[in-house]
C-alpha cells in the first residue's frame, strides 16, 4: 500500500488552516447574503460605517460562541452565559462606577470572579457528575438572581471614557494596519516554517508558487478588511479583542495537546479516559475558561451600554449556542470549531443587521433566525450523508 | 429442497465514485441454512442493507427475487413484510427496556390505543421458551449478557414471523458455550422450515451447520458450493485469494527474564456488593505471549481492567512492572508505567470515531508529541504513516475519518496508538474479534514482532484456538479465579474446557 502519497493530505487535513469544504460553503452564503442585503439596501448595508456598526453589535455573541464552542465539542452545553455575562457587565459596573476602583482591577476582579464561577460548574458536571445542562440551568437563574441582587434591580451608569473604549472606541487607522501587516506577516512565518519542516520529514508540499500566492492573498485579505473598515473612523476595539481571543483559543484546539484532549473527550469519552486522558480535568478547564470569556463579552457589552443593567445578556446563551451550531458545531460532541462558530455568528449579526436596516418588524427578525437555524442545520446534517 | 426462496441477481451498488458491489448474485434455497463468507469490505453487509431496505430500491442494479416473485424494498418495513428479518453483529435491542418490549417493539400488541401488556408478556414468554431462554420476559435486557441478548434478537424475528433469517456475525462476542446453543437453535429452526443465511468469519461454524456456502471477494461472487467435502483451506483461498497455509503464525520465542508481575490481586464491585476477581497471581516474561482462556463471565476482560485501572471498583493487590512496583489508580497511571490495553469493544472503548486516522493513533502520545503544550503536527504525521505502513492499515489517507475504515483497519489503528507509545506490556482484549483472516493474519504477526522486540504480551480471547495459536503460555479463568494454567507444550482442548468449566474429565 501506498501510505506515503497519502501522508501529505494526512497531514494538511487538520494543520492547514483548518478550511474545508463546509466552511467555504458558510462562507459562500455569507457572500450571498452580503450581496442580497446591499443590493435590497441600495448599498447602505456595505458601507464602512455600516460593517463598521455589525462587527461592533457582533462582538459580544462573538466572545460567548467562542467560549461555549469548546464546551460543545466537549459533549457539553452551557445554558447560563447569558446570565453569567449580565453577572460579570454588573459587578464591573458596580466595582468602577459604584466603588470608584480603577479599571485594570475593576475587570481583573471580574474576570477571576467569572473563573472561580466556571471552576465550580465544572466541578459540579464533572466530579459530582450532575448534567452540565442541569448545571448551567441552575446557574442561569442564579446568576440572573444575583445580578438582580447586586445592582438592586437598577441600571448602573456611567462609565469613564476608557472603559466606554472597549465597547465603542477605535484603533487610529495607522495603527490598525500596523496591526494587521504584523499579525500576517506573524501568519506568513509560520506557514513557511511548517513548510520547511513538512519538507525536512520528506512530505509532499505545494509547489512555491502556489504556496506564496496562497500567503499572498491571505495577507491581502486580512490588510484588505483592515483598510476597508479603517474608513469609518478606524479598527473598532471590541472586534480587536474578539480576534485576539478567539485567535488564541483556535490556537489551543487546534495546535496543543489540551486541544486534541477536548476533541476526544467529546468523541468518545470512555476511549479517552482509557488513552490516559483526565477527562474531568478537560470538562473543569474548560467551563473556566469559557466562564472568563463570557465575562469578557459582559465587559465589551457594559462599556458598549455605557451600563450595568439588570437584563444585560438576557438570552445570549442561546444565541451563541446557536452561532456555534450554525457554524458545525455538534451538539453530541467531538466535531465543531471556533472559525466555523465565528462565521456561523457572523452570519447571525448579518442577518440582525440587514434586517434592521430594512426595517423589519422585531417579530419578523425572532421568527426568519429560528427558521433559519433549523433549516441549515438540518441542511447540512442531511448534506454530510 | 431445491426450491430457491430468495434470489439476488447481478446486484451493483456504488457510493459516489466507489462500487461496493459489483455484480453479486446469491441464491438461497427454502429451508436451507446457507453460509456467507468474505473478508471485511467484500461487500457482505452493503448486501445486507439491499436486503433489508436499508439501501433503497433503485439505489441499486439488479433484481431481488423472494419466493419466486420481484420485491422492490423501499424501506426496511417492506423487507419485514417479505419475511426477512436480520440480526445485526451489532445488537439493536433498546437495554432501558424489558425483554417483550423489546421483542415487540413498534409492533406492540394493543387494544386500540393502548397497550395489551398481558399478551405482549404472554407471547413473549412463549417466544422465549422457543428460543431457549430461561429468564423473566419483564427483565430488562442490560440485564442480560450478550449471549442471551442474541436469543431475544432471535425471538425478536420470530415474532415476527420471519421465513428467512439473516445472522450477521452472531457469535462474535459469544463464547463456546453460547455458540453451541445458537447452533442448537439455529438447527431447530431449520427444522420448522425457516430458511437461515449464516454470516461469519468463523470458518468452523460455517462448515459446521451451513448446507451450502457463498464467498464474496472485492463486490462478487466468487462461488457457491456445497459443504459436502468442503475444507476451511478451500474457503479461505476463495476469501482471499491466495492459500493461507498457517492460520496462526505463531513464533516460538525464546522469553527473558519476569516483565510483569501481579501478586493476590482482587476486585470487589461495590455497587453490585460482587466480588469479581479473588486472588490472582501470575508472572508474563519479556517476549512472552500469555493467553487468558475462560467462559464469558470468568472475569478475563475484568483481570485486564481492574489492572488497567480502568474500573470503579476496589483493587487490592501488588503489581510489579519490570521489578519496580507500580500504584494504579487511573488508566494514565497504567500507561505512564508503559502498559497499553487494547479493549474488547473497538467502538466503544478505542475508536474516537469523528476523528481521523491520525488522530486516534496519536492519542496515547501526545506528551511524546508537544513540547510544552503545543502539538509538533509534521512528527505526528511522521510517525502515524510510519504506523499505517507497519501495520498495513487501509487507509485513503492519515486524514481519513477512522469511521470510514472496516473493522480490522480500525482494529489496526488502535493496535497502532499503543505501538506508537512503545509500551512494556500490552494488553490485548479480543484482538481479532469481528475481523477478516487477513486482517487476523496481520495482528497475529504483528504479535509475533511484539514479542521478538521483548514486550510482554497478554492475551484475552474467547476463542479458544486463538489462544492455543497464538500463546506461549495460558491462564484458563473460573468465576474471578485462575482454574488452571497450562505450557504451550501441554495445551489439550479438553482440559482446558475442564478447567474453564470446573467439569472433571
Amino acid at each position: 500500500m501506498k501510505a506515503s502519497s497519502g501522508l501529505k493530505d494526512g497531514a494538511t487535513a487538520r494543520m492547514g488552516m483548518g478550511i474545508d469544504i463546509r466552511t467555504l460553503a458558510m462562507i459562500g452564503i455569507l457572500v450571498l447574503l452580503w450581496v442580497v442585503f446591499g443590493a435590497l439596501t441600495g448599498g447602505t448595508y456595505l458601507t464602512a460605517r455600516n460593517v463598521s456598526l455589525l462587527v461592533r453589535q457582533m462582538a459580544f455573541i462573538a466572545m460567548l460562541t467562542t467560549g461555549v464552542t469548546l464546551i460543545l465539542v466537549d459533549g457539553q452545553v452551557d445554558l447560563s452565559l447569558g446570565s453569567l455575562a449580565g453577572l460579570a457587565s454588573g459587578i464591573v459596573a458596580l466595582l468602577i462606577i459604584g466603588a470608584g476602583l480603577d479599571i485594570i482591577s475593576s475587570i481583573l476582579i471580574t474576570l477571576l470572579i467569572a473563573a472561580a464561577i466556571g471552576f465550580v460548574q465544572g466541578t459540579c458536571v464533572a466530579r459530582f457528575r450532575i448534567p452540565g445542562f442541569i448545571v448551567t440551568l441552575g446557574g442561569l437563574m442564579v446568576f440572573r438572581g444575583a445580578l438582580l441582587g447586586i445592582t438592586k434591580s437598577r441600571t448602573i451608569a456611567s462609565f469613564p471614557a476608557q472603559f466606554k473604549a472597549i465597547g465603542q472606541g477605535y484603533l487610529p487607522a495607522f495603527w490598525g494596519v500596523l496591526a494587521a501587516v504584523v499579525a500576517s506577516a506573524l501568519l506568513v512565518l509560520f506557514q513557511t516554517l511548517d513548510r520547511k519542516q513538512k519538507q525536512n520529514y520528506g512530505f509532499e508540499v505545494a509547489p512555491a508558487p502556489e504556496f506564496l500566492l496562497k500567503q499572498g492573498l491571505v495577507t491581502a485579505f486580512i490588510v484588505g478588511v483592515t483598510v476597508y473598515i479603517n474608513q469609518y473612523q478606524g479598527l473598532p476595539v471590541p472586534i480587536l479583542i474578539v480576534a485576539a481571543f478567539s485567535t488564541f483559543l483556535t490556537i489551543v484546539s487546534q495546535k496543543t495537546k489540551f486541544g486534541r484532549h477536548v476533541y476526544a473527550c467529546g468523541g468518545n469519552q470512555e476511549a479517552a479516559r482509557l488513552s490516559g486522558i483526565n477527562v474531568e480535568r478537560v470538562t473543569i478547564t474548560l467551563f473556566t475558561i469559557c466562564a472568563v470569556y463570557t465575562a469578557v463579552g459582559g465587559i465589551i457589552l457594559a462599556a458598549r451600554l455605557n451600563a450595568g443593567t439588570p437584563s444585560a445578556g438576557t438570552g445570549a446563551e442561546l444565541d451563541a449556542i446557536a452561532a456555534a451550531v450554525i457554524g458545525g458545531t455538534s451538539l453530541m460532541g467531538g466535531i465543531g470549531s471556533i472559525p466555523g462558530a465565528l462565521i456561523g455568528a457572523l452570519v447571525m449579526g448579518s442577518l440582525d443587521n440587514g434586517m434592521s436596516l430594512l426595517n423589519v418588524d422585531i417579530f419578523y427578525q425572532m421568527i426568519i433566525k429560528g427558521l433559519i437555524l433549523v433549516g441549515a442545520v438540518g441542511f447540512d446534517i442531511n448534506a454530510r450523508r | 429442497m431445491l426450491e430457491s426462496i430468495l434470489r439476488m441477481n447481478g446486484i451493483v451498488k456504488s457510493f459516489g465514485g466507489v462500487r461496493a458491489l459489483s455484480g453479486v448474485s446469491f441464491d438461497v434455497r427454502k429451508g436451507e441454512i446457507h453460509g456467507l463468507c468474505g473478508e471485511n469490505g467484500a461487500g457482505k453487509s452493503t448486501l445486507m442493507k439491499i436486503l433489508s431496505g436499508v439501501h433503497h430500491s433503485g439505489s441499486f442494479e439488479g433484481e431481488i427475487v423472494v419466493e419466486g416473485s420481484p420485491r422492490a424494498f423501499h424501506g426496511t418495513k417492506d423487507s419485514e413484510r417479505a419475511g426477512i428479518a436480520i440480526i445485526y453483529q451489532e445488537l439493536a435491542l433498546v437495554k432501558e427496556m424489558t425483554v417483550a418490549e423489546n421483542i415487540f417493539l413498534g409492533r406492540e400488541p394493543g387494544d386500540g390505543p393502548f397497550l395489551d401488556a398481558h399478551r405482549m408478556y404472554g407471547e413473549a414468554m412463549e417466544l422465549l421458551r422457543k428460543v431457549g431462554l430461561d429468564i423473566s420476559p419483564a427483565a430488562k435486557v442490560k440485564s442480560l449478557g450478550i449471549g442471551q441478548q442474541q436469543l431475544v434478537e432471535i425471538a425478536k424475528a420470530l415474532a415476527k414471523d420471519a421465513r428467512i433469517l439473516i445472522l450477521d456475525e452472531p457469535t462474535a462476542a459469544l463464547t463456546e458455550e453460547e455458540v453451541r446453543v445458537l447452533m442448537g437453535l439455529v438447527r431447530t429452526m431449520k427444522a420448522s422450515g425457516v430458511t437461515c443465511v449464516y454470516i461469519s468469519h468463523k470458518l468452523g461454524e460455517i462448515l459446521d451447520i451451513s448446507d451450502r456456502v457463498t464467498v464474496l471477494r472485492d463486490g462478487k461472487t466468487i462461488g457457491t458450493v456445497d459443504r459436502e467435502g468442503l475444507s476451511e483451506a478451500q474457503i479461505i483461498r476463495m476469501m482471499v485469494g491466495r492459500e493461507i497455509t498457517d492460520r496462526f503464525p505463531k513464533e516460538e520465542g525464546r522469553p527473558g527474564g519476569t516483565a510483569f508481575e501481579v501478586r493476590g490481586l482482587s476486585a470487589f464491585d461495590p455497587k453490585r456488593g460482587k466480588q469479581v476477581l479473588s486472588d490472582i497471581s501470575f508472572t508474563v516474561r519479556a517476549g512472552e505471549i500469555l493467553g487468558i482462556a475462560g467462559l464469558m463471565g470468568a472475569g478475563r476482560t475484568e483481570l485486564l481492567m481492574s489492572i488497567f485501572g480502568a474500573t470503579a471498583w476496589q483493587v487490592e493487590g501488588e503489581i510489579r512492572l519490570e521489578g519496580k512496583e507500580i500504584r494504579i489508580r487511573e488508566p494514565r497511571d497504567a500507561i505512564e508505567a508503559g502498559i497499553g490495553l487494547v479493549s474488547e469493544d473497538r467502538r466503544r472503548y478505542g475508536l474516537v470515531m469523528p476523528l481521523s486516522v491520525m488522530e486516534n493513533m496519536s492519542l496515547a502520545s501526545l506528551g511524546r508529541l508537544s513540547r510544552f503544550q503545543l502539538l509538533d503536527a509534521n512528527l505526528e504525521a511522521k510517525l502515524a504513516g510510519d504506523e499505517v505502513r507497519e501495520l498495513s492499515i487501509k487507509t485513503p489517507h492519515l486524514g481519513t475519518k477512522v469511521s470510514a475504515l472496516s473493522g480490522g483497519n480500525q482494529q489496526k489503528v488502535v493496535l497502532g496508538r499503543w505501538l506508537m507509545r512503545e509500551p512494556r506490556v500490552l494488553f490485548l482484549d479480543e484482538p481479532t474479534r469481528g475481523i477478516d483472516v487477513g486482517a487476523k493474519h496481520d495482528i497475529y504477526l504483528m504479535m509475533n514482532a511484539l514479542a521478538r522486540k521483548g514486550i510482554a504480551i497478554l492475551m484475552v480471547s474467547s476463542e479458544l484456538p486463538e489462544v492455543m495459536g497464538m500463546s506461549d503460555r495460558m491462564l484458563v479463568m473460573r468465576g474471578g479465579t485462575i482454574a488452571g494454567e497450562y505450557r504451550r507444550e501441554n495445551f489439550d482442548q479438553e482440559k482446558i474446557m475442564a478447567s474453564a468449566t470446573g467439569g472433571r474429565l
